[in-house]
């Protein structure tokens, strides 16, 4: 279709508003008929859940949240996701501990304390940690470091610090809640360093300018000026994290080790609800098992989506309040 | 020569006569200041002297380095990558471009205003308090608040909105509140850099104003494109002009210091008079 | 930019050195976080590499896993690297066209509220955890069929249309405006321009985010526990049957007592991590050679 054609085409037909051509309504018919997909298929995806953990949810109702047990044994079945509620929230809860401080100082580094030819590159390897597949970091996980922390950080911080119900007796396999823990550190850190470190990034400059003239130090306009401002941005990016600490089955499961119960020491083992089903579905025996770790996928489905919409929530907040930034020039 | 140059510039100022210059204290004197921004150099072979408690004004047309220079005098420029000078700018007595010397004194002691208000996104209260409360200055806080707005010429207008947010305020009121922000942590001098210069006229004659008011206490220097701002408020005037180097590099290089009746009657520079009787620039 | 302040009358210092001893600690700690996350991602990098050597050989891609090998027969795991590749790609197949169409409905069709309603619904699908998805699809496909490669393949693709929607996006809103009102103003119909012009100009970017997001999937364990599983240890194109995959093959050796299966992990394992970064690495230096000739445009 060369322009003589077009132009040739224009005068023959001459432009009648709004008519739509075929081709047209194809294009946005399909295109549309894609994105209503996307749409049903979320919800399509809670149903489904919800569908099949439905034998359990019937018979167990609500108190299958809080209760702490999990006993497949045959003519005496018992299930509840309290102790891996638990599980969920200690290891995310630890992981993003650890995650926020390491993160907010890797994105300080990248933003105002590397070099510049060291910018680059170190903000490639760090996003780099985050391209590590879970199984892979896993089996490091189970071979490498859980041996490790067993036989060092984990003896030591129980010698050191064990009047805290947190640092109690080390199990004796290398697997605990606090590899769980330190891997969950891994995996997140990159996703809450790289937001953080835009967030920093987008700071403007004259407000730091501003800051550093009246004679503060560095991390002084740091705390006064760049925290304060990003601070909506940061709350985003640690619930992105929690979500992704909250959602991770395979690295988990492969080294917390098991567990069914409630208790404070973190080098025991233990399961999260994500652990939990990656662990057992395939051994699972009866119907009821099997809905009732679905049921555990239900829960963890509601909690994402939960976490999920307040993060969106808190970017949609601070990208309002910032658009008010510098006020009028009267 | 020629003092044509009086009647056509008539300039309302209140500046007093200068005492001879030997009673004049000095605060800065800069010796062979060269800036340079990754390569290109901004100023070369500035020298001149700052003197207490006078306003000083820095004039010329743009791209002379006037901001460069100011920048140098509270190691602003620091913050800039790639930026290099050499030369020496001796704050009471001491090089404050030595190594051994850390920026964060040199600004506690040396204060900016900048060009477009920059007021943090604080309330007006904690604009002004938050300098004071880092730099450890918590005794009397509400009074030293109140006296700085008063003297930023502020205080009427915010008085009975302090929490507000400061970015409510208008762009003269964000400037006057930066002022005053500047001045609450009590420095030896302030450096303003065109602070008028986003401002309608009112707000920069509250700023003139101040200046001129608060001169016994501080020392001012003040970079301006206005040249009838410089006359207004300025003590001593140093005029900067675009010279080309060489390989045909522009930077700027000081042509003259002096006291601002003399530079804007009977300049001795022919470049400055071209400049103040407006035949370039 | 070391010791002391300035000395003299009027000067005021206002406990000067513990401020700057507080600065130094903080600037410190973060060099220290920065070393420990470049650290990490050394460590686990050599781990792997360390332990894989040994068990790195050709068989790895040659030869099938043997089911209770009680001999020193060579095994390898052949089905995984196959099934990987034939379920990675259907599910390619099935998440590049619908990815590509809801980002060109968004960007080019859609009113702000419809756009916004989906984005925020992308969003959504992109932080369903991936075993949900896994328990998703295994009622949707496999209760009462049984698991297939399809079943994993959908799985997988489920994951991969919010990456590929949302970078797609990204690329359909770099292309400038003038581009599409130069053709639009020709008299081209509408469908015509996005086909024949925005799109073109895109491939660049959606190519760079389409391997983004295998380089994603090729890593998933979970949604193919429940999909695609329960597999023998023989090597089939088929994706109407279950099929291995790397990633479940190394979960399952890594569970296993035996080190001679772990060693087989491991070198799954860091074949599997030289694709995946390979292929980021790759991708994203590709997109950043995309955006600045566009924005250079």
């Amino acid at each position: 279709m060369t322009s003589a054609d077009l132009t040739a085409d224009a005068t023959r037909r001459p432009f009648t508003g709004r008519r739509l051509r075929f081709g047209d309504a194809v294009l946005q018919v399909v295109a549309g008929a894609a994105a209503l997909a996307v749409t049903v298929l979320v919800g399509l995806i809670v149903w489904k859940v919800f569908e099949q953990a439905w034998p359990a949810i019937q018979k167990y109702g609500l108190a299958f949240i809080t209760r702490v047990a999990w006993n497949p044994v045959l003519g005496r079945e018992l299930y509840g996701a309290g102790s891996f509620l638990f599980g969920t929230v200690v290891t995310s809860l630890g992981a993003l501990l650890l995650a926020a401080p390491l993160a907010m100082g890797i994105a300080l580094f990248l933003t105002e304390l590397a070099p510049k030819a060291l910018r680059g590159p170190v903000t490639a390897l760090v996003e780099t940690l985050a391209a590590i597949p879970s199984v892979v970091l896993g089996l490091w996980g189970i071979l490498v470091l859980g041996p490790v922390l067993r036989s060092t950080v984990e003896p030591w911080l129980h010698s050191a610090f064990g009047f805290i119900p947190l640092f109690g007796e080390p199990s004796s396999a290398g697997a605990s809640m606090f590899t769980a823990i330190i891997v969950l550190t891994i995996m997140i850190l990159p996703i809450v360093s790289s937001i953080s470190r835009e967030l920093f990034l987008g700071v403007p400059h004259d407000l730091k300018e501003g800051a550093l003239a009246l004679g503060t130090t560095r991390w002084e306009m740091v705390r006064g000026v760049i925290f304060p401002y990003s601070s909506g941005g940061i709350a985003a990016a640690l619930i992105l994290g929690l979500g992704r600490a909250l959602g991770e089955a395979i690295a988990v499961t492969q080294v917390i080790g098991g567990g069914v119960s409630i208790q404070w020491n973190l080098f025991a083992g233990g399961d999260s609800l994500a652990s939990k089903i990656a662990a057992s579905y395939q051994g699972a025996t009866s119907n009821l098992e099997t809905a009732s770790l679905i049921y555990l996928g239900a829960i963890l489905l509601v909690f994402s989506l939960i976490v999920n919409v307040v993060a969106q929530w808190i970017v949609r907040r601070s990208a309002r309040k910032h658009g008010i930034t510098r006020g009028g020039h009267a | 020569m020629s003092t044509t140059i009086a009647p056509t510039m008539r300039v309302e100022t209140r500046r007093q006569p200068l005492p001879p210059r030997e009673r004049l204290e000095r605060i800065f004197s800069i010796e062979g200041l060269d800036a340079v921004y990754s390569g290109k150099p901004a100023v070369k072979n500035v020298t001149m002297e700052v003197y207490k408690n006078l306003v000083t004004a820095i004039i010329g047309p743009s791209g002379c380095g006037k901001s460069t220079f100011i920048r140098c005098l509270n190691r602003m420029n620091d913050l800039i990558p790639g930026f290099t000078q050499t030369g020496t700018i001796r704050y009471h007595g001491q090089d404050i471009c030595a190594s051994n010397i850390d920026p964060v004194a040199v600004r506690r002691n040396i204060g900016m205003v900048f060009q477009r208000p920059n007021p943090f996104p604080k309330s007006i209260r904690d604009n002004v308090a938050w300098g004071m409360n880092v730099l450890g200055i918590k005794d009397n806080q509400e009074e030293r608040i109140e006296r700085a707005l008063t003297q930023a010429a502020l205080w009427d207008e915010v008085r009975d909105r302090l929490k507000a947010s400061a970015l409510s305020l208008s762009g003269g009121q964000q400037q006057r509140l930066c002022i005053a922000r500047a001045i609450a942590v009590e420095p030896d001098v302030v450096l303003m850099d065109e602070p008028a210069s986003a401002l309608d006229p009112i707000a920069t004659q509250a700023i003139e104003e101040l200046m001129h008011n608060l001169k016994s206490e501080y020392t001012f220097v003040i970079v301006t494109h206005n040249m009838q701002q410089a006359a207004r408020v300025a003590d001593m005037t140093a005029f900067f002009s675009i010279s080309q180097g060489s390989e045909g590099q522009r930077f700027g290089e000081l042509i003259e210091y002096d006291a601002t009746e003399k530079i804007f009657t009977a300049p001795s520079d022919k470049k400055t008079e071209d400049y103040v009787t407006g035949r370039f620039g | 930019m070391s010791a002391q302040g300035l000395t003299g009358p009027n000067l005021r210092h206002d406990r000067l050195p513990r401020r700057r001893a507080v600065n130094r600690l903080m600037e410190t700690l973060a060099w220290i976080a920065a070393a420990i996350a470049v650290g990490i991602l050394g460590v686990v990098i050599f781990s792997v590499a360390r332990h894989a050597l040994p068990a790195l050989n050709f068989n790895l891609i040659t030869k099938d896993p043997i089911q209770f090998s009680l001999t020193n027969a060579p095994q390898g795991l052949r089905n995984a690297f196959v099934g990987t590749i034939v379920i990675v790609g259907i599910a390619t197949l099935m998440a590049l066209p619908v990815g590509i169409l809801v980002a060109i409905y968004l960007n080019e069709f859609a009113p702000a509220s419809i756009r916004n309603a989906v984005t925020m619904v992308l969003d959504v699908l992109n932080g369903v955890p991936a075993i949900v998805i896994g328990i998703f699809v295994f009622g949707l496909f496999v209760v009462g069929r049984g698991q297939s490669g399809f079943a994993g393949s959908f799985a997988l693709a489920c994951l991969m249309v919010p990456l590929v929607s949302r970078s797609t996006m990204e690329i359909l809103a770099l292309v400038p405006n003038s581009l599409r009102e130069a053709s639009l103003g020709l008299g081209v119909p509408h469908w015509r321009t996005t086909l024949s012009i925005v799109l073109p100009q895109s491939v660049g970017g959606i190519l760079t985010g389409t391997v983004l997001a295998v380089a994603r999937v090729a890593g998933e364990t979970a949604p193919l526990l429940f999909t695609s599983s329960l597999v023998g240890t023989q090597t089939s194109w088929n994706p109407q049957h279950a099929l291995q995959t790397i990633p479940v093959a190394i979960f399952e050796l890594s569970e296993s007592p035996d080190p001679a299966d772990h060693a087989r992990a491991w070198a799954a394992a860091l074949v599997l991590l030289l694709f995946i970064l390979f292929t980021s690495l790759g991708a994203r230096w590709l997109a950043n050679r995309n955006r600045s000739k566009l924005a250079a445009r």
